[in-house]
């Protein structure tokens, strides 16, 4: 299959990117910051997004077929949609424009580490809880 | 109003960042997230377009619905942090250091090359 793609998983992505897309703007409205502050809703929402996709994977890899259409809907779309790159950039640099150069470090740099850090954490306590739960079962 | 131009912006995003991933991807033979790499510059620099075309040319009605539909939704949608994070995690536990550090270092740096390349042309353009 070249360039084919199946347009239920297109449908998958295009919805969950739209509630993901929603849902990340509901967070900026709830948690608006001050112009060049500090911006707490994206950076919340980006490390929340890598949690999630962490432990989801994690979860995803431990499954026997698992429904074919969950990672295009959840990981692509929702939380793809959730999390973003492009206004984190921009978040960062209206800080730096506005003269607030430490804001626009700490969170460019703070972004990053913690998003990291997220993602390892959602995979490391999903892989446990998984671990965990085949054990019961087989005792 | 704003809802349905966040829902719309955030589809398309979403459905382009899976598409221009895919064909990325493809024509590359390598572990390395060259196709998020290239939605996350792309949409970065797009956002920085649509940011100089707000402060510079949007008179108040039009803003609304571009920060909506191109900015949050679009451009927001297009670009992701999640993949781009599980990525360089997902090389650096496969022993692969050497691309997370990569992968870490070029998206950044290119991501704010490319918001910057948008600022200033979109300021250029429409100043």
């Amino acid at each position: 299959m070249a360039d084919t793609h199946r347009w239920d998983v297109l449908l998958a992505v295009a919805m969950g990117g739209a509630l993901g897309s929603l849902a990340r703007y509901g967070l900026g409205l709830a948690l608006p910051h001050p112009p060049g502050g500090l911006a707490v809703a994206t950076l919340l929402g980006n490390v929340l997004g890598c949690l999630a996709l962490g432990a989801l994977m994690t979860a995803l890899a431990r499954t026997t077929d698992p429904p074919r259409l969950l990672r295009p809907f959840l990981g692509v779309g929702v939380l793809g949609g959730f999390t973003t790159f492009s206004t984190y950039v921009l978040d960062a640099v209206e800080a730096a424009r506005l003269g607030h150069a430490g804001i626009a470090v700490v969170y460019a740099v703070g972004s990053v580490v913690a998003s990291l850090v997220a993602v390892a954490v959602g995979m490391g306590v999903t892989h446990a809880a998984l671990r965990r739960s085949a054990a019961r079962r087989v005792s | 109003m704003t809802v349905a131009l966040v829902l719309l912006g955030g589809a398309g995003g979403a459905v382009l960042r899976y598409l221009v991933d895919h064909r990325v991807q493809r024509s590359h033979a390598s572990a390395f997230p060259w196709g998020t790499l290239t939605v996350n510059i792309t949409g970065s620099g797009l956002l920085g377009l649509v940011t100089a075309w707000v402060f510079v040319a949007g008179d108040p009605a039009s803003t609304e619905t571009v920060r909506a539909l191109a900015g949050a939704g679009l451009c927001g949608s297009m670009t992701t942090f999640s993949t781009f994070g599980y990525d360089t995690v997902r090389l650096f536990a496969g022993k692969a250091h050497l691309h997370a550090v990569a992968n870490v270092v070029l998206t950044v740096l290119a991501g704010f090359g490319a918001a910057g390349a948008g600022l200033v042309l979109g300021t250029a353009l429409w100043g």
